[in-house]
């Protein structure tokens, strides 16, 4: 955090928003993969439940104007409450049809949204970056004498949630429901009968997931100032959030991290030298073949070779 | 909007008609999906597949649809059956599919649309024949040729898969595999070619369905997404491995579909079958005709 | 009152109009040794899938310990100490052994320290003859070896019922022995067990009681002597 407040003035404005992007990124992939890699259960959704966290700042910017802080809180909260009841309403059944309910209810969001004036419906909404509240500004003042712009401010907050998540990550892998969520994911039912509370499990690990995924979308309209249901349920969002972990390995935390750091400089790299669509399809290419070849990831590549050398 | 019954009596006849293209596109899924566990969520890709080669075929060679269908459904089930085959290989074989299965297809969803976008654009296309352009008026009820022909082709699809699966050998080894996959080992027959054929078939009603597509409307290629809803709407509500559910639940989504966008505008009509996709998950997951 | 531990009345269970289970009334005593047995396909497994929470029967109660458990759910009956193994075992292959026996300590005992944990899965690996193989995966565990982590995994719930799915299946004489040697050891420090069995030999010597099941009904109930005489259950055996 430290070195990207020093380095402030002295780097491009670009590698900013470059690094905005990845951080968005490793908060968008630890969160799917609490779920999706310690559990098992594939959520199709994720751009639905970055959308909430989106449009929960967009609305509450429009009622009343809040301390972004507060904004990611109402995120959390909402995007919580979603990814709980979607849960609630479907785990009880296989899993393939929880992710074809989340695939649904990115879709059913989407339409909600693009029918909805007050967000500005298809057309999208203009946002006005707040400014730095003064606590802030006098924090910042301390290690960087000219003041930081607000992409910068946007860039340190994304490191602390991008810390956050993977900090949730590591608790939840750690402790009691990582482990039973690896008992689910190996076998529900013999997990059931060894006394593993499966479907209480499932919900805390969606609702974790969807809290974190609404929290990484609540700063994105200040970032872009210019939001449409479109870039905000956009397709990058849904590929990438299942790409990142899967190439970087499901296993553990630090596996959805490196995904995103991988694919995530990749994408920004290529999307300067040849177009976006373009780049997208590399990463669809690049997850079915790492799914084919490296199932398990970089984390699997790294695990083989230190078991290799013993 | 105001109520009429001439409005609601077009949108039930519409949606009847649609409903019937519907039930071709949903068919790949009813197979694949509902009888096989094999969850092809990359359907709608392989469908607007066969949406852009019509295209191609038309554009190109003049193609009617007819013949587009002819040349390339045997191609999609060849393709379909090499496809299974690599799936089976790397996946279903290896044992910890779901994750891993699922994510593959999802990827490949992703390629195939994708890809449709950086070799076509995401610019419209459509085909056109003069004996499409007509309609046929019973009353004050008018349907064009265009939707009637989907629908017509739609009907005889899944007539003809239902008649295959029940009449002939391998198509009773493929009922049999979607009920016990052991007990189809043990009486001999082959449950991995069964179900290379049946994705073969799958897949082939996929690019048919995606050449009656382009011949209802214009495509590009964000369409893909709104099928999935669509086809796992009605392979869910019609009871996952039921044929007659399949026509049945694609009857109500186009009913429904067609009743929303007249009263409410297009802009609703995704939101009708993943709706009710997530109705019937919530309260009747086993479908209509499920059990 | 009672004296039964668990109790199971007029379960029924219908699979899309075939009935699986049809009235089955079932009573274990506490520390009691019953052997259930009958031909394939008979609805043993589905009978222990009711039990345990798997499946949710039709009709009938099903009463652990004096509680009415029909509504409860499968890993609250496994905390109760309900325990099972499966007929097809069914580790957790992502883990090791010795997690593998973890899981159902921290979850259906509640341990909550990891040493107590770990101590605890290495006594019960030893007890069924897994204590060398601890740190390896499932994968490689040969047949026998997987029946003795589903037992390990069942023990480890520290159950007062065991309900051991047959465990024999497919095993040697002497491992047969072995398995059977386990359960008396077990019996004799108070768990009541269900033995669901084919090999009659086991069944016989292990079994203060014998049930048997014939397509989903209960066809006799009594002692493994009287039982073996009965007409019905010749004629099950012997094929009609």
């Amino acid at each position: 955090m430290a070195a990207t407040v020093l380095l402030g003035p002295y780097v491009s404005e670009y590698y900013y928003l470059a690094t905005y992007t990845i951080l968005q990124f490793i908060v968008l992939g630890t969160a799917w993969n609490i779920l999706g890699g310690y559990g098992g259960y594939v959520n199709f959704g994720t751009a639905g439940f970055f959308a909430i966290g989106c449009y929960t700042t967009i609305v509450l910017n429009k009622i009343f104007p809040m301390p972004l802080f507060f904004e990611m809180l109402a995120a959390a909260v909402t995007a919580g409450l979603v990814g709980l009841g979607t849960g609630y309403l479907t785990l009880r059944l296989r899993g393939v049809f929880f992710s074809i309910a989340t695939l649904a209810l990115a879709i059913v969001l989407q339409t909600l949204v693009v029918n909805w004036s007050f967000v500005g419906g298809a057309r999208g909404v203009y946002v006005i970056r707040p400014p730095i509240s003064g606590v802030l500004m006098a924090f910042f003042g301390f290690f960087v004498p000219n003041g930081i712009s607000y992409v910068q401010f946007l860039v340190v907050l994304m490191v602390a949630l991008a810390m956050f998540a993977v900090l949730a990550a590591w608790a939840v892998e750690k402790s009691w429901i990582g482990i039973g969520l690896a008992a689910i994911r190996d076998d529900e039912s013999a997990a059931e009968t060894s006394g593993v509370p499966s479907l209480r499990l499932k919900l805390i690990a969606t609702t974790m997931s969807g809290a974190i995924m609404g929290m990484a979308g609540a700063p994105f309209p200040y970032y872009v100032t210019y939001v449409d249901p479109a870039t905000a349920f956009g397709l990058a969002i849904a590929v990438n959030s299942i790409a990142m972990p899967l190439v970087g390995g499901t296993a553990t935390w630090w596996g959805p991290v490196v995904g995103a750091i991988l694919l995530g400089s990749a994408q920004q790299i290529l999307t300067v030298t040849i177009s976006s669509a373009a780049n997208l399809f590399i990463v669809g290419v690049l997850l079915v073949v790492f799914l084919t070849a490296a199932p398990r990831g970089v984390v699997g590549i790294v695990r083989s070779w230190k078991r290799g050398r013993k | 909007m105001e109520f009429s019954w001439d409005l609601v009596i077009n949108a039930i006849v519409t949606g009847i008609v649609l409903g019937g293209f519907y039930a071709a596109v949903a068919i790949g899924v009813t197979i694949a999906f509902g009888m096989l566990d094999i969850v092809n969520i990359a359907h709608p890709a392989f469908m607007i597949a066969g949406s852009y080669l019509a295209f191609l075929g038309w554009e190109s060679f003049g193609f009617d649809p007819f013949v587009s269908m002819a040349v390339f459904a045997p191609c999609g089930y060849l393709f379909g059956r090499a496809f299974y085959r690599a799936y089976h290989y790397f996946f279903e074989r290896r044992g910890d599919e779901s994750l891993q299965g699922l994510a593959f297809f999802f990827g490949i969803l992703f390629i195939v649309e994708i890809g449709v976008v950086l070799v076509f654009g995401v610019d419209y296309r459509s085909i056109s024949e003069p004996y499409l352009e007509s309609s046929v008026s019973v009353g004050f009820v008018s349907v064009p040729w265009r939707m009637l022909v989907p629908f017509l082709v739609g009907l005889g699809m899944l007539g003809s898969v239902h008649l295959y699966l029940s009449r002939t050998f391998t198509g009773r080894t493929i009922l049999a595999v979607s009920q016990d996959v052991e007990a189809v080992r043990l009486i001999g027959a082959n449950p991995i070619r069964a179900k290379e054929i049946a994705f073969g078939i799958a897949v082939a009603t996929a690019i048919i369905a995606g050449v009656l597509l382009i011949i209802i409307q214009p495509v590009e290629p964000s369409i893909t997404r709104e099928y999935i809803g669509r086809a796992f709407a009605i392979c869910v509500l019609g009871g996952i491995a039921s044929i007659p559910g399949t026509l049945v639940a694609s009857l109500i989504l186009g009913v429904a579909e067609a009743l929303t966008t007249t009263f409410y505008g297009p802009s609703w009509s995704p939101a009708v079958s993943f709706g009710l996709l997530l109705l019937t998950l919530i309260f009747r997951p086993v479908g209509i005709f499920g059990r | 009152m009672t004296a039964n531990i668990l109790e199971a009345t007029g379960i029924t269970k219908r699979f899309d109009g075939f009935a699986a289970l049809t009235s089955v009334d079932f009573a274990l005593l506490k520390g009691e040794r019953v052997g259930l047995i009958g031909p394939n396909g008979s609805g043993k497994s589905t009978f222990v899938n009711c039990i345990t929470g798997i499946l949710a029967p039709d009709e009938g109660s099903i009463t652990f310990d004096a509680n009415d458990i029909t509504k409860t759910p499968a890993w609250l009956r496994a905390r109760r100490g309900l325990a099972r193994t499966y007929q097809i075992p069914r580790p957790f292959r992502g883990m090791t052994i010795q997690e593998n026996i973890e899981v159902p300590l921290r979850f259906a005992v509640g341990h909550k320290s990891a040493r107590v944990i770990s101590e605890a899965a290495q006594v019960i690996l030893d007890q069924v003859g897994l204590g060398e193989k601890s740190d390896l995966s499932p994968k490689g565990l040969t047949q026998v070896e997987l029946r003795k982590l589903e037992l390990g995994r069942a023990l480890a719930a520290r159950p007062k019922v065991l309900i051991a799915d047959e465990v024999m299946a497919g095993l040697s004489e002497s491992e047969v022995d072995e398995i059977l040697a386990l359960l008396n050891r077990l019996n004799a420090e108070g768990i009541s067990i269900l033995l669901i069995e084919h090999i009659m030999r086991a069944v016989m010597l292990f079994s203060q009681r014998i049930v048997v099941i014939v397509a989903g009904c209960k066809i006799a109930d009594g002692l493994p002597d009287d039982v073996m005489q009965q007409e019905e259950v010749e004629r099950a055996y012997l094929g009609e």
